[in-house]
């Protein structure tokens, strides 16, 4: 600990900052941070943009849009949208909102800003690592932008890009150089991500402050050291499911391919299979969930908490839970495959380990409901979005006991029944945990509040429309209609479901008009926002002991020592109700055994 | 011009919107500007919180009024009953426990949101209670797991016999043909490469050189003798399609390079379906919206929309390309006297290619 001082006593007397070094090519990882929540955020515009575009598709595909003729240029010759775009449009939406907002805009902000300061860390193990890890993930996002431009479009084969689909140019416009984009892109995401996954558990190991134990950790810092291990294990996976498809696209070999007649050629592939690229796919594909997902609770954790002014209940239980569900996201995969052809055996063994995912994700749902139970609840806008992802968890979670069962993904696989499923569960939770996180540390990264009402209208515009959307989504699921549709009038038998559609796109648009409050909250506040106090929450974690002015290094003299939990709030025989962990016991006063 | 009136538009609104936010925000900023919630804040917000609860209550009701006709079509399927058993089961029960979470989770929000001088209960763990939360949740799913792999078996478990049908199902982009194995009921082989031969004609590339594969019958139409169980036999010549008949419950990949299967018997010939009440009621609801939408098309000087009559379908439903969300055939369950006077008027391979 002392040589981490010691160098940081140097920093100050050496180093001098210039714009660059501070702004740009900064290693502070509270700077690193606002780097990626911002990039994040400009890439969520671009994501639900695009969401908006095909919602207006779905709703009325027979008319034709004039905003479509100014985004999309000559792929909607007078306003109608070519059903190629409407399918590229699916695939940068699903691969833009899974990797870049949410791994990359949630985990990689709040990762790198809570783990130093939560666990009393001047800042990272490697401050160079992170650097250049957020570069790489700002690389990947100007190369997966720059695909949307290419001649014939980007990718479009869905954010799997199952080949041979994506494989075969013949295929679809998309799969030539939008393709190769893209997965040049992934692979410097999963550089990034590595870079990042690495630093984060090496700087939980190490870095921690005297008194910091395992056990006294936050719940944040838990759920993001779990999240970076399953990202380490699994995200190398998709990196050689990505090169062997850059193999078999440029180089002839035949990984996934074999057997293939296309536009009146027989092409010279032999002996490929595409379901093991399913397989290699979805082996990080599924951990991915609850890479975006962990962050999220984890975030909800430490918010429900603090404003139930209530420990959490079940400490240890939680943390087991995230240990157990991060194990179970990686032999899980194969649900995804149930009716990918491979032997129905597996599917039963898939079904049995994913159903088990029920039970610590049961836990976690009722233990927040619990801290919630006698509590003296500040319903600050971070804590209405926890309550709502609470709430959309549990919506969210229980249709994947229908979907995870092998029998019952025969008739609702690649329906909307699984896109209202995943967005419920994952898509829209994962977002909450991001809102909240901003809410709740926007002082810490800014100095300054955001306003309150704007983010109690923010939220209940956005938690009334996210229902609106998904809801109703799940019926047309079970009426049979296939996802990735471009419309379903090529089918008189759904046309009695053409109303839910309409229904489903004017909450869309609405939620997507409300999250233009948000941007202007966030932006404003930080330039004219109140400025923040050191502890406005009231708040037990590390960071708050920090100074509001962020410095090189965190704490301006030592690091205070850790002398209990982070969760004694409202303990009885304190005068406030909440007491900081760098508070030493009391006294007489036990820390309480979990 | 449109675009740009649209572009106009959109932006007003923008702009609007973020006009409203400035305006809500200075009329709140003058009443408290701490950011923090107040006891004020924390009531409102509370009361909303149970609002909420009505508001999800009453979206599932709706929902349910409005649309619970069009959730799982009629099943037409040898299992199709063990499958909508085993859906309705599973449905109840994530119903009841929706139901009760989310009345919690808004209740508690409401009932302990903050008070001026409120102290919260320093309620820190309770083992028994969360064993309690951990074991109801093992038995209910130790059932279900049950339940469910055991349907899974039936319905997965194909095995060949000489009752059984057998019938390709060949995808390409964007259409479906189906094979018929003929008289000696076994597929000829088959592989793209033979697709060239014969000028075109051999359209599944069947092998001329298996006898086999002589009598087999190419059809563009899906025809099934009711009560016979079919064993289908899934091949792609391009890319992945799924083949997937949601009035059987029955969906499979088509994976080029591999064969696939997938086996069901039909129960309900397409005529009878189309007695049934559900869907005559969902046939007169279609085409009430079809004159309606026809109305419009008239008006613009185009054809109205046909007249739509109940047919089993098969579709694609694994994204494949442009005209992905028109890849369809038409299935029809028929007697097994109608199904063999249709099956005597099709060529088979070695009339097609002589």
């Amino acid at each position: 600990m002392s040589a981490v001082e010691h160098n940081h006593e140097e920093d100050h007397g050496h180093h001098k900052e210039t714009f660059i070094t501070k702004y740009i090519f900064s290693t502070d990882h509270k700077m690193i941070s606002k780097q990626y929540l911002i990039t994040g955020l400009f890439m969520g515009i671009i994501g639900i943009a695009m969401s908006l575009m095909f919602r207006l598709q779905l709703a009325w595909p027979e008319k034709s849009f004039g905003i479509f003729e100014v985004l999309l240029g000559k792929w909607a010759p007078d306003g109608v949208m070519d059903p190629n775009v409407y399918l590229a449009l699916v695939t940068i939406h699903g691969t833009i909102m899974v990797f870049f907002v949410l791994t990359a805009g949630l985990s990689g902000t709040f990762s790198n800003l809570l783990i130093p300061l939560q666990i009393g860390a001047r800042d990272m193990a490697s401050g160079l690592l992170n650097m250049i890890s957020f570069w790489l993930f700002f690389l990947s996002s100007i190369i997966m932008i720059a695909s949307l431009f290419v001649e014939a479009g980007p990718a479009a084969a869905g954010w799997t890009i199952y080949p041979p689909l994506s494989a075969l140019p013949q295929a679809q416009p998309g799969s030539g150089l939008g393709m190769t984009l893209w997965l040049v892109s992934m692979a410097i995401f999963v550089a990034s991500s590595l870079l990042g996954s690495l630093n984060y558990i090496v700087t939980v190991i190490n870095l921690r402050v005297k008194g910091m134990t395992m056990s006294r950790l936050p719940l944040t810092i838990w759920a993001f050291f779990v999240t970076a291990i399953i990202g380490v294990v699994s995200f190398p996976v998709l990196l050689s499911a990505a090169l062997l498809l850059i193999m078999d696209r440029s180089f002839g070999t035949s990984f996934f391919l074999s057997d293939i007649f296309i536009q009146g050629e027989v092409l010279h592939y032999q002996g490929g299979s595409p379901v093991l690229y399913e397989h290699l796919f979805w082996f990080l594909g599924h951990p991915e969930v609850y890479i975006v997902l962990l962050p999220a609770l984890g975030i909800t954790s430490e918010i429900i908490a603090t404003n139930s002014r209530k420990p959490i209940f079940g400490y240890r239980a939680m943390v087991i839970s995230i240990i157990a569900i991060a194990f179970l996201s990686t032999i899980v995969w194969g649900h995804h495959m149930f009716i990918s052809g491979m032997n129905p055996f597996l599917g039963s063994v898939f079904t049995f380990t994913t159903l088990l995912i029920a039970i610590p994700s049961a836990v976690k749902a009722f233990n927040y409901i619990t801290t919630l139970w006698k509590g003296n609840l500040q319903l600050n806008p971070a804590m209405l979005f926890s309550i709502g992802l609470v709430s959309t968890f549990i919506s969210g979670g229980l249709t994947g006991i229908i979907l995870g069962d092998s029998t019952l993904d025969i008739n609702v696989h690649d329906t909307y029944f699984v896109v209202a499923h995943f967005h419920l569960v994952m898509g829209i939770s994962a977002l909450y945990g991001l809102f909240a996180g901003v809410y709740h540390w926007f002082p810490k990264m800014f100095g300054r509040m955001m306003n309150k009402n704007l983010g109690y209208f923010h939220f209940w515009v956005t938690a009334v429309c996210a229902y609106g959307v998904f809801f109703p989504m799940h019926f047309i699921g079970m009426a049979g209609l296939p996802r990735r549709y471009y419309t379903n009038t090529a089918f008189p038998y759904f046309d009695d479901i053409a109303d839910i559609n309409v229904v489903i796109t004017v909450f869309a648009l609405i939620a997507g008009a409300a999250q233009l409050v948000f941007l202007y909250n966030f932006i404003s506040s930080i330039f004219y926002g109140k400025k923040a106090e050191e502890n406005p929450w009231r708040s037990n974690t590390m960071e708050w002991t920090t100074p509001v002015e962020h410095m090189h290094g965190n704490w301006p003299g030592a690091i205070p020592e850790v002398h209990r939990w982070a969760y004694d709030y409202s303990k009885p025989g304190q005068e406030e109700d909440f007491v900081s962990q760098i508070v030493p016991l009391k006294e007489g006063e036990k820390e309480l055994q979990h | 011009m449109t675009a740009i009136l649209t572009l106009t538009v959109l932006v007003l609104i923008a702009i609007s919107l973020w006009q409203v936010a400035k305006i809500f925000e200075m009329s709140q900023s003058k009443v408290d500007n701490s950011q923090v919630a107040n006891d004020r804040d924390n009531d409102t917000q509370g009361k909303l919180m149970f609002a909420f609860l009505a508001f999800l209550y009453t979206l599932t009701l709706f929902s349910f009024w409005k649309w619970g006709d069009v959730l799982l079509p009629a099943a037409a399927s040898e299992h199709g009953s063990d499958y909508d058993n085993l859906m309705w089961i599973s449905f109840a029960l994530i119903f009841f426990v929706q139901t009760v979470t989310q009345a919690l989770l808004h209740y508690f929000s409401f009932k302990y949101r903050g008070e001026p001088g409120k102290k919260a209960l320093f309620y820190a763990d309770n083992n028994r209670l969360e064993a309690i939360w951990t074991i109801i949740p093992v038995i209910t799913l130790a059932g279900l797991i049950l339940y469910g792999l055991y349907t899974w078996n039936n319905i997965m478990t194909v095995e060949e016999n000489d009752e059984a049908l057998v019938v390709e199902l060949y995808a390409q982009q964007f259409n479906w043909k189906a094979r018929y194995s003929g008289e000696d009921g076994v597929l000829g082989d088959a592989n793209v490469r033979f697709l060239q031969d014969f000028d075109g004609k051999n359209l599944v590339g069947i092998d001329a050189t298996d006898p086999n594969g002589l009598d087999d019958v190419v059809t563009q139409e899906l025809h099934l003798p009711v009560g016979r169980e079919i064993i289908f036999k899934m091949r792609s010549q391009d890319v992945l399609h799924s083949a997937y008949m949601p009035h059987f419950r029955a969906q499979m990949n088509c994976v080029p390079g591999m064969i696939t299967e997938f086996a069901f018997t039909p129960i309900t010939t397409t005529e009878d379906m189309r007695r049934d009440p559900d869907i005559i009621a969902k046939v007169n609801k279609i085409n009430k919206i079809r004159v309606e939408n026809s109305k419009e098309l008239v008006a613009n000087g185009e054809e109205a929309l046909e007249p739509y009559t109940f047919d089993y379908i098969l579709l694609c439903n694994k994204i494949c390309g442009a005209s992905h969300y028109n890849m369809q055939m038409k299935i029809i369950v028929e007697t097994p006297e109608e199904y063999e006077a249709w099956m005597s008027q099709q060529q088979t391979f070695a009339q097609v290619i002589q």
